[in-house]
C-alpha cells in the first residue's frame, strides 16, 4: 500500500513536470500551423491547421538565404575549427618545447574573455579589411574564438591516450603526419565529434556577432533574421516566426539528441579539464 | 677577451654575427641576420626615410613619413592629429598600433633568442674549444612545434588577443558617440572613465544595482537549476518509476532545443498584452487582471529565473544521472546495514558525493550565467527600463548592459571599463576553479 502511494506521487510529479516542459513546445509547434497572423489572433489551440505560414516565410522574407548563410557558416566553422584545434592540441600534448606552459596559460586566460566584448575592435578591423557584411568574417571570429577553450579540452583528452603508441609508430618509421593521421585521429574520434557538433550548432543561434557585423538583409543569419521577425511585430509575424523556428529547431534538436552522449561528456570534460 | 663576451657584443649589434664570425656557424648566423634585415627593410621601405636622408623632406613628420613601426607607435601614442575624412582615423591607428606592438614584440623575442644563442655558443667555444651543434634532424624536430603552431598563433594574436588589448585600452580613451572617427579624434584620458564610473552618482548607482542583480541572478539561476535537476534525477532513479526512458527523453527537450528559440517563445508566451498564458489564466478565472510577467520589475526578475529553470535543469539532470549510474552502491548498503535511515544515507553520503562530483560543473555554470546575455536579452531586453538607471533596465545584467552601452549608446569607453571588471571577475573565479584540478600541475 505504502509503495503504491509512493509510486503514485512520484509519477504525479513526473507527469506534471512533463506537462510543464511540453506545453511551450506544443504551443509553438501548433502556432506554426495556426491560420492567424499575430500573437493575439492566434488561439492557444488552433481551430484549423494550415501550411500558409511556411509559404509566407519563404515568399515574404529572405528565410531561404538566411538559412543558407547560417548553414555555410556552420559547416565551415565546424571543419576549420576542428582542424586547427586538433593540430594545436596534439602539439601541446605530445611535444616538449620552450614556452609551452606560457602559451597554454595565455590561451587559458584568453578563453575567459567573452568574444563579443571585443566587437568594437573587430568591427573596426573588418571595416579596414573590407570584410564587413561577409559571412566569412564570422567564420574567422568563431574559429579563432573556439581555439583557446577547445585546445585545453582536446589536449586533456589526448593526454589520456598512452604515448607509447605513437612512440612505437615513430620507431617503425612513421612521420609526424602519418602518426597523426593513422593513430591520433582514429583514437580521438569522440572528442572530435564533440568539437565538430558543438561548433556546428553554435553559429545557428549566435545573435550578437552577426547582428553587429552583417548589416544587409541578404547576408543575415537565421538568428538575426528570426529575432528581427518577431521583435515589435508580435501581431503580424508571430505565426511566421513560429514556422521559421520550427524549421530550424527540429533538425538541431534531433542532432543534439543523436549526439547527446558526446555533448554531455564534452561538457563534463570541459568542467573538469581532466 | 672571452669569446662569449665577444660573441654577445657582436650579435647584439648585428644579429647573428657572433654566431657567424666567432663560432663559425654560418647558416645560423645568417638566419638571425636575415630577421634583422627583414625588420629594417619593413621600416625603411614602408616609410620615406630615404627621401629624408637625401634631404628632400625638411620637417620629418612621423605620422606622414614614418615607416611601419614608427608610424604604428606614433599612432598608438597620439591617436592621430588631423581630424576629419582624409585625416587620421583614431581607432584604426589604435588597432594598427597594437598590431605593430605585437610584431615588434615578436622581433624582440628573436633578438633575445639571438643573444642567448650567441652566449651559449661562445661559452661552448671557451670551455671546449669547439662548437658542436646537435645533428640536423634533431634541430628540425625542435623547430617543428614552433612552425606548426605559427599560423594558429597569428590568428589568435590578431582575432582574439588584439581585440582584448584594444578593449582594455579603450577604457582609457574618450571613444564614444561624440568622438566617432573619422570625423573626430579620440584622445587618451587616463583613468577618467574609471573615476567617472565610481564618482558620478548615476553611473555608480546603475553599476552597483546592476552588479547586485547580476550576482543574485547568477546564484539563483545556477542553484535553482541544480536543485531541480538533482530532484528530477533522483526521482527518475527511484525504483517506483516505470517508463523511465520516456520521461527522460521529454525532460531533455529544453536542453536540446536551441536556447534562443525557447527564450523568444517564452517572450511571447508571457507577453503581458497578448500572451496566451495570461489569456488562459483569465479564462479559467484564476486571475482578473493580466499579470505583467515581463514588464513589472519584480515579476520580470522572477520570470527570468523561472524561464531559466525550464531551460537549464535538464543539463544538471543528465549529468547527475550519469554520475549516479557510475556510483558504487556498496557505500549506501553498508550505511543501511549500520542502521542509517534513508534520509541519513541521502543527506550524509549521497548528496555530498554528488555535489563533490558536480562541483566543477556548478562553477562553470556560475561563470556562464554571470555572462548569460541571451537569457536576459531575448526574454526581456533587459526591461522594464528603469529611469533612474543609466541606460539599463531592471533585469539587465552587466553583460547586457554593456551590450546596450556599446550598440545603442556607443559609449565604447565606459563599456570597456566594465569589460575589464567582468574579465577580472571571471578570470579570478576560473583560475581558482582551475587550480584545484590536476590539469594545472600536469602541464
Amino acid at each position: 500500500m505504502k509503495n503504491k502511494i509512493y509510486s503514485f506521487l512520484v509519477h504525479l510529479e513526473l507527469i506534471i513536470m512533463a506537462i510543464l516542459v511540453l506545453v511551450p513546445i506544443i504551443w509553438i509547434v501548433l502556432s506554426a500551423f495556426n491560420p492567424g497572423n499575430g500573437l493575439a489572433t492566434s488561439s492557444l489551440i488552433p481551430q484549423s491547421l494550415t501550411l500558409d505560414n511556411f509559404r509566407r516565410l519563404f515568399v515574404e522574407t529572405n528565410y531561404g538565404l538566411w538559412f543558407l548563410n547560417s548553414m555555410s557558416i556552420a559547416v565551415l566553422n565546424a571543419i576549420l575549427s576542428v582542424i586547427l584545434i586538433l593540430i594545436t592540441a596534439w602539439i601541446m600534448s605530445r611535444f616538449k618545447f620552450k614556452g609551452k606552459k606560457a602559451s597554454l596559460m595565455t590561451i587559458l586566460l584568453l578563453s575567459m574573455f567573452p568574444t563579443f566584448l571585443s566587437m568594437a575592435a573587430l568591427y573596426t578591423l573588418y571595416l579596414n579589411l573590407g570584410l564587413l557584411d561577409k559571412p566569412i568574417a564570422l567564420v574567422i571570429i568563431y574559429v579563432a574564438g573556439a581555439i583557446p577553450y577547445n585546445v585545453w579540452l582536446v589536449k586533456g583528452y589526448l593526454d589520456g591516450l598512452p604515448k607509447e603508441i605513437d612512440e612505437a609508430a615513430y620507431i617503425d618509421g612513421c612521420s609526424y603526419f602519418t602518426t597523426f593521421r593513422k593513430i591520433i585521429l582514429p583514437l580521438s574520434k569522440p572528442i572530435i565529434t564533440y568539437c565538430a557538433v558543438s561548433q556546428f550548432m553554435m553559429p545557428w543561434m549566435d545573435y550578437i556577432m552577426p547582428n553587429f557585423l552583417l548589416s544587409s538583409d541578404t547576408s543575415k543569419t537565421l538568428a538575426v533574421g528570426l529575432y528581427g521577425l518577431i521583435t515589435g511585430h508580435e501581431n503580424t509575424n508571430f505565426t511566421m516566426f513560429a514556422a521559421g523556428s520550427l524549421i530550424i529547431a527540429v533538425p538541431i534538436t534531433i542532432l543534439f539528441i543523436v549526439f547527446q552522449k558526446n555533448l554531455a561528456q564534452g561538457i563534463a570534460a570541459g568542467a573538469n579539464k581532466e | 677577451m672571452k669569446k662569449k663576451v665577444c660573441s654577445v657584443i657582436l650579435s647584439s649589434i648585428f644579429w647573428g654575427s657572433g654566431q657567424f664570425f666567432i663560432s663559425k656557424k654560418k647558416i645560423r648566423g645568417l638566419l638571425f641576420f636575415g630577421a634583422q634585415v627583414l625588420m629594417l627593410a619593413i621600416e625603411l621601405l614602408t616609410g620615406y626615410w630615404f627621401n629624408w636622408f637625401a634631404g628632400q623632406i625638411d620637417y620629418f613628420d612621423i605620422g606622414i613619413y614614418g615607416g611601419y613601426f614608427t608610424k604604428g607607435l606614433w599612432g598608438l601614442i597620439t591617436l592621430g592629429t588631423t581630424p576629419g575624412v582624409g585625416g587620421d582615423h583614431s581607432t584604426l591607428l589604435l588597432i594598427n598600433g597594437i598590431i605593430t606592438l605585437i610584431v615588434l614584440m615578436a622581433f624582440a623575442g628573436v633578438y633575445v633568442w639571438n643573444i642567448h644563442d650567441a652566449y651559449k655558443l661562445g661559452k661552448q667555444l671557451d670551455e671546449k674549444g669547439i662548437v658542436i651543434l646537435p645533428p640536423g634532424n634533431i634541430q628540425r624536430r625542435k623547430a617543428f612545434p614552433y612552425l606548426a603552431l605559427f599560423p594558429v598563433g597569428v590568428i589568435i594574436a590578431l582575432i582574439v588577443f588584439m581585440p582584448i588589448v584594444f578593449s582594455v585600452l579603450t577604457a582609457f580613451t574618450n571613444y564614444d558617440a561624440n568622438h566617432m572617427p573619422p570625423a573626430h579624434l579620440v584622445r587618451w584620458v587616463g583613468f577618467q572613465n574609471i573615476v567617472k564610473l565610481f564618482s558620478v552618482p548615476i553611473w555608480s548607482k546603475t553599476f552597483f544595482s546592476v552588479l547586485i542583480w547580476t550576482i543574485v541572478w547568477t546564484v539563483c539561476a545556477t542553484f535553482s537549476t541544480y536543485i531541480l535537476g538533482l530532484f528530477q534525477a533522483l526521482l527518475l532513479n527511484s525504483r517506483y518509476v516505470k517508463h523511465r526512458k520516456i520521461f527522460q527523453a521529454i525532460y531533455i527537450l529544453p536542453w536540446a532545443i536551441p536556447g534562443m528559440i525557447s527564450l523568444l517563445v517564452f517572450r511571447n508566451l508571457l507577453n503581458g498584452q497578448f500572451g496566451p498564458l495570461n489569456q488562459f489564466l483569465m479564462d479559467i478565472h484564476l486571475i482578473k487582471q493580466r499579470i505583467p510577467f515581463l514588464t513589472d520589475p519584480t515579476i520580470a526578475k522572477i520570470s527570468v529565473i523561472m524561464v531559466n529553470l525550464w531551460l537549464g535543469f535538464p543539463q544538471f539532470m543528465v549529468m547527475l544521472l550519469g554520475i549516479m549510474s557510475n556510483q558504487d552502491t556498496n557505500l549506501y548498503e553498508a550505511a543501511e546495514i549500520d542502521g542509517a535511515n534513508k534520509f541519513q544515507v541521502f543527506a550524509y553520503i549521497k548528496l555530498p558525493l554528488l555535489t563533490l562530483a558536480t562541483a566543477p560543473l556548478i562553477v562553470m555554470n556560475l561563470a556562464g550565467n554571470f555572462n548569460a546575455f541571451g537569457s536576459i536579452y531575448f526574454l526581456t531586453n533587459g526591461g522594464p527600463t528603469n529611469p533612474s538607471y543609466q541606460f539599463a533596465g531592471d533585469t539587465d545584467i552587466l553583460i547586457s548592459w554593456i551590450y546596450k552601452l556599446t550598440l545603442d549608446q556607443r559609449m565604447y569607453s565606459m563599456a570597456a571599463v566594465m569589460n575589464i571588471l567582468i574579465f577580472i571577475f571571471i578570470a579570478v573565479v576560473s583560475v581558482w576553479n582551475f587550480r584545484r584540478t590536476n590539469a594545472f600541475k600536469e602541464i
